[in-house]
C-alpha cells in the first residue's frame, strides 16, 4: 500500500512544489541575469536584492482582471493554458533526479516512475503541449494571436521531428529507452553521451530552444511583429499559466538534455577513481547544478542573440537539423554495428 | 446565392492586418494597414496623421523666437538638429551673419545630436529583430550625450538650445573636454555594439537584402540621409550645401552599395564613427569669440521667402519660410520633415518581404511619428 | 475485477467520445473530441500492456495527424458545404453502403474468430529469447514476418508526402 500510493502521492507533492518554486526563481533568474549583461540591476525593490519579486509577481497576476474577448469560444480559451500546462508537468514522472537511496531504512528511488517507453513518453506529452497553443491562438478570435498560435505549432511540430530523431541516435548508444537505464549506461560506459553524440547534443539544444520558443525563436511571441504572439488576449491568470508552462518546459528540456547528454544525477568522471571525492554531493545536486548550467544558457542566448525571421527557422529546421540528425543517427548505427562484431 | 457560391474550398482570402497604431514596433502611433498572402506582404497602405498637431498651423501665431521651441517636438529624438534648420533659415532671410564661434559650437550640438539619435535608431532597430541587448547599450550611452546637453542648455529633450543669429550661451567652463571625453567612451563601445550584430549570422539573415532599393529608386521615391545613402547616391547636404562649420571640418560621406537593411545599418555606424571626428576636430579648432551676432530686439525678417535645408540625423530637414515683412509672426511656415519622406518608401520596401521585415524595415528607414505627423 | 471496470470506463469514454465527434456542430470541437478518443484509446492499450503502442498512438495520432485535421479546420473555409452534401438522397445511399459494408465486416470477423479461435490465439512468429520488452517485440514483427507490407506502407507515404508538396506549390 505505502509502496504503491503513499510514495509516488509524496514523491508527486514533492516534485510539482519544487518545479513551481523553481519556476518562480528562474524568471527571477532570468530577469536578474539579464539585467547584469545589460549593465542595469534588475529587480531591486521587492526584499533584499529582488528575491521576493517572485512572490509579488504572483500576487500581481492572481488579483489582476480575467478579460475574456467578448467574441472568443469561451471554453476552449479557457482549457488552452490548461492543455499547455498539464503536460508540462506531467513530463517530470519519468525523470530520474537521482538513483535509489534509503530513507527511513526504506529503498526509495528519487523518480516517480521508470517506464520502459520513459523517452518516447516525453515525446508524447511534448506533442499534445502544442494543442493548447493552437488552441489558444484559434479561440482568442483575433488576427495576431491566430497567426502566432500557426507560426508556433508549425514550429513545434517540425522542431520535434529533429529533437526525436536526436533521441534515436541516444537510444542506440543506451540501448534502452527507459531515462534510468540511460542514466545507468553512462556510467557503464563511464563516459557522458555528451562526447558520444555531440552532433546530437548540439541539433537537440538548437531543437530545445526552438520548442521552448525562446530566443532566437521566440517568434511565437516576438513582440516586435505579433504583439504576443498566441497569448495576446490573454490577462491575469490564465496568462500566468501560459508563462508558467513556458518555464516549466525549459526545466524539462534542460532535465531531459542533463538525463540523456550530461549523465543525470553522476558526478563529472564517474569511472575516474580519484575524482570520488566528487561523489560526497549528493547525486541529486549534481542533477540540479547540470540542469541549472544549461538553464543559464539558454538565459544566456536570450541576452545576445537576434530573432530569427520564421522561414528562416523553418529553413534551418528542415534543411539543416533533420538531415544532420538523420545523417548522425545512421553513421551511430554504422558505428554500433562495426564495434559490435 | 449565398456569398461564397462560386469559390472553391482551395481558394485562399487575402488576410489584411492593422499594424498599429497600438503596436509594440510601429514607433509611435504609426498605422500599417498590411495585406497579407500567408505571411507573404501584398501590398501595405500607411495610415497617418494620429499625432497631428498643426505644428505649422501654430507658428503662424507664435513669433519668431517662440518658434524654435516648436521644432523642438518635431523630430523629438533629435530636436537640436531641427532647431538648428529652423534658426538657420530665419537667419538666411534677415542675411544674419553667425559669428564663427557660435557655428562651431552649433556643429558640436548638431553632431552631439545625431549620435544621440543613430543610437535611439540602432537600439530599437536591433531590439525590433530581438537583440535587446544591445538597446540598453545603445541608451546607456545616449544618457551620456543627455547629461552633456543638460549641462548646456539644461534640458535633456527638447533643448531649445539654438537662437536667430546664434546661441543662449557659450558653453559651460569644463563641458569641451567632457565632450572629448565622451568620444573617446562612445567610440569604444561602438566596437562593442559591432561585435553584438555585425557579424551575427542571424543578424545578417535579418537584414542583408531585406528591403533593398536602388538608386535611382529611391532618389524617385523620395528617400534621404541615411536611407539614400546606404543606396549609393553620396548626397550629403552637409557636403552639398554647407552650413554651420561643416565647411571647414573635413569629414567622409558613408555610402553603402546594396541598398538594403544591412548597408544602411553599416552606413549609420559609420556616419556615427564620422560624427565623432567632426566632434572632435570642432572642439579642436573651436575660435574665440561671441557666441551670437547682433540681432534686433524684435525679429522682423523682410518680406520674401526662403528654403533652407540641414541635414538631420534622419535626413534632409527644410524649412520654408514665407514672412510678410510686417506681423512678427510667419506668413507660413512649412516642414519638409525627412521622416515623412522616408516613410513614403515604405509600401515599396516591404512589399513581397514576410511580416517579420515589416517590422525590420521601419526600423531601417528610422522614422519619428512626431515628425511624420507634425 | 479491476482490470474490467478500467476497461468498460474506457470503452465508455471512447464511445461517447465518438458519438460527440460526429454530433458536435462546431469542427473545432469535434477534432478536440477526436483527441480525447484517442488518448482514451492509448490508455486501452496500456491496460493491455502494450505501452509502446500507446505512447505511438498518442506521438503519431494525437499529436501529429490531428493537428493538422485542426490547422485545416481553422484555416479553410468551411461554411459552404460541398455539393455531394446537398443531395439529401445520395448522403442517405453512400451511408447505408458505408454501413453495410462495415457491419458485414464485424460479423465476417467474429464468425471467423470462432470458427478458428486456436489460429488467432498462437503466435505468428517465434520472437527471440531477448525480446523481452514491448519494442523489441514490436521490432522484432515487423522487421521479419511483416518486413513487406512495412516497406509498402513507407512507400506509400512517400508517395502521399510528394504528391501534398506537388499540390501545395503553387509555382514549381
Amino acid at each position: 500500500m505505502i509502496d504503491l500510493i503513499v510514495l509516488p502521492l509524496i514523491k508527486i507533492v514533492f516534485v510539482l512544489t519544487g518545479v513551481l518554486i523553481t519556476v518562480m526563481y528562474l524568471v527571477l533568474l532570468e530577469r536578474k541575469v539579464q539585467a547584469w549583461v545589460q549593465a542595469r540591476l534588475g529587480p531591486m525593490r521587492v526584499g533584499p536584492h529582488g528575491v521576493l519579486q517572485p512572490i509579488a509577481d504572483v500576487v500581481k497576476l492572481f488579483v489582476k482582471e480575467d478579460v475574456t474577448p467578448a467574441r472568443a469560444e469561451k471554453w476552449v480559451f479557457t482549457a488552452a493554458p490548461i492543455i499547455v500546462l498539464v503536460p508540462a508537468l506531467i513530463a517530470f514522472a519519468v525523470i530520474p533526479f537521482g538513483p535509489e537511496v534509503n530513507l527511513f531504512g526504506r529503498p526509495v528511488p528519487l523518480y516517480i516512475t521508470d517506464l520502459n517507453v520513459g523517452l518516447l513518453y516525453i515525446v508524447s506529452v511534448a506533442a499534445i503541449g502544442v494543442y493548447g497553443i493552437i488552441l489558444g491562438g484559434w479561440a482568442s478570435n483575433s488576427k495576431y494571436p491566430l497567426l502566432g498560435s500557426l507560426r508556433s505549432s508549425a514550429q513545434l511540430i517540425s522542431y520535434e521531428l529533429a529533437v526525436t530523431l536526436t533521441f534515436v541516435s541516444v537510444i542506440l548508444a543506451a540501448g534502452s529507452l527507459s531515462m534510468v537505464e540511460i542514466v545507468e549506461a553512462q556510467r557503464n560506459n563511464g563516459i557522458w553521451f555528451a562526447f558520444v553524440q555531440p552532433v546530437a547534443l548540439f541539433i537537440y539544444f538548437v531543437g530545445a530552444l526552438a520548442e521552448t520558443n525562446r530566443n532566437p525563436f521566440d517568434l511565437p511571441e516576438a513582440e516586435s511583429e505579433l504583439v504576443a504572439g498566441f497569448h495576446t488576449e490573454y490577462s491575469g491568470m490564465r496568462f500566468a499559466l501560459f508563462f508558467l508552462a513556458e518555464y516549466t518546459n525549459m526545466i524539462v528540456v534542460s532535465a531531459v538534455a542533463t538525463t540523456l547528454f550530461f549523465g543525470g544525477w553522476l558526478r563529472p568522471f564517474p569511472n575516474v577513481e580519484w575524482l570520488s571525492f566528487l561523489g560526497l554531493v549528493p547525486p541529486w545536486i549534481w542533477f540540479t547544478l547540470k540542469t541549472f548550467a544549461l538553464l543559464y544558457l539558454f538565459l544566456w542566448i536570450r541576452a545576445t542573440l537576434p530573432r530569427y525571421r520564421y522561414d528562416q527557422l523553418m529553413q534551418l529546421g528542415w534543411k539543416w537539423l533533420i538531415p544532420l540528425a538523420i545523417a548522425n543517427i545512421i553513421v551511430t548505427a554504422a558505428v554500433k554495428v562495426v564495434l559490435g562484431s | 446565392m449565398e456569398p461564397d457560391a462560386g469559390r472553391s474550398m482551395f481558394d485562399t482570402d487575402e488576410l489584411v492586418i492593422n499594424m498599429g497604431p497600438q503596436h509594440p514596433a510601429t514607433h509611435g502611433v504609426l498605422r500599417v494597414v498590411l495585406k497579407l498572402d500567408g505571411e507573404k506582404v501584398v501590398d501595405a497602405d500607411v495610415v497617418l496623421g494620429d499625432l497631428h498637431r498643426g505644428v505649422e498651423k501654430l507658428t503662424e501665431n507664435r513669433d519668431w523666437t517662440q518658434i524654435v521651441l516648436l521644432t523642438d517636438r518635431l523630430d523629438y529624438v533629435a530636436s537640436a538638429a531641427a532647431n538648428l534648420a529652423y534658426v538657420e533659415t530665419v537667419e538666411k532671410l534677415m542675411s544674419i551673419e553667425v559669428p564663427r564661434r557660435a557655428r562651431y559650437v552649433r556643429t558640436i550640438l548638431a553632431e552631439l545630436q545625431r549620435l544621440a539619435s543613430h543610437l535611439v535608431w540602432l537600439g530599437s532597430h536591433a531590439m525590433d529583430i530581438g537583440a535587446i541587448t544591445v538597446f540598453l547599450y545603445c541608451l546607456r550611452e545616449r544618457e551620456l550625450i543627455l547629461d552633456l546637453f543638460e549641462e548646456y542648455c539644461g534640458a535633456r529633450l527638447t533643448y531649445n538650445s539654438m537662437r536667430i543669429g546664434g546661441l543662449p550661451q557659450d558653453v559651460p567652463s569644463g563641458w569641451l573636454p567632457k565632450v572629448l571625453r565622451y568620444c573617446d567612451v562612445q567610440e569604444e563601445k561602438l566596437v562593442e555594439y559591432e561585435t553584438l550584430l555585425t557579424q551575427n549570422r542571424i543578424w545578417l539573415q535579418r537584414t542583408r537584402g531585406i528591403g533593398a532599393i536602388t538608386g535611382e529608386a529611391a532618389i524617385a521615391v523620395g528617400l534621404c540621409g541615411p536611407s539614400l545613402r546606404g543606396s549609393g547616391v553620396p548626397r550629403d547636404v552637409r557636403k552639398d550645401e554647407p552650413y554651420a562649420a561643416y565647411d571647414e571640418i573635413p569629414f567622409d560621406i558613408a555610402i553603402g552599395s546594396n541598398g538594403d537593411t544591412y548597408d544602411r545599418y553599416l552606413v549609420r555606424l559609420e556616419e556615427m564613427r564620422q560624427s565623432i571626428g567632426i566632434i572632435r576636430r570642432a572642439v579642436e579648432g573651436l575660435p574665440e569669440g561671441p557666441v551670437m551676432a547682433k540681432v534686433p530686439r524684435l525679429i522682423k525678417p523682410p518680406a520674401g521667402e526662403t528654403y533652407h535645408a540641414n541635414e538631420s540625423p534622419k535626413g534632409e530637414i527644410g524649412f520654408f519660410i514665407a514672412s510678410d515683412g510686417r506681423s512678427t509672426s510667419p506668413y507660413r511656415l512649412r516642414v519638409r520633415p525627412p521622416s515623412f519622406c522616408n516613410l513614403q518608401a515604405l509600401p515599396q520596401l516591404v512589399r513581397g518581404h514576410l511580416v517579420a521585415d515589416v517590422i525590420a524595415i521601419i526600423g531601417t528607414i528610422d522614422i519619428v511619428l512626431g515628425e511624420v505627423d507634425r | 475485477m479491476g482490470e474490467a471496470i478500467a476497461f468498460y470506463t474506457l470503452a465508455a469514454l471512447i464511445l461517447g467520445f465518438a458519438v460527440l465527434v460526429i454530433t458536435a456542430r462546431n469542427t473545432v470541437h469535434s477534432v478536440l473530441f477526436l483527441v480525447a478518443n484517442f488518448l482514451f484509446v492509448a490508455a486501452l492499450y496500456v491496460l493491455l500492456g502494450a505501452q509502446f503502442l500507446a505512447v505511438i498512438q498518442v506521438i503519431v495520432y494525437a499529436g501529429g495527424i490531428v493537428v493538422l485535421y485542426l490547422f485545416v479546420v481553422m484555416l479553410v473555409n468551411l461554411k459552404r458545404p460541398p455539393e455531394a452534401h446537398r443531395d439529401r438522397r445520395r448522403k442517405a445511399g453512400l451511408g447505408l453502403a458505408f454501413s453495410l459494408v462495415i457491419l458485414a465486416e464485424v460479423v465476417a470477423i467474429a464468425v471467423f474468430g470462432l470458427v478458428q479461435p486456436a489460429h488467432l490465439a498462437a503466435p505468428k512468429a517465434p520472437l527471440p529469447p531477448e525480446a523481452a520488452d514491448n519494442v523489441q517485440q514490436v521490432g522484432w514483427a515487423l522487421y521479419t514476418q511483416y518486413l513487406v507490407p512495412f516497406e509498402v506502407a513507407s512507400m506509400l507515404l512517400l508517395v502521399a508526402m510528394v504528391g501534398a508538396i506537388v499540390l501545395a506549390r503553387r509555382e514549381l
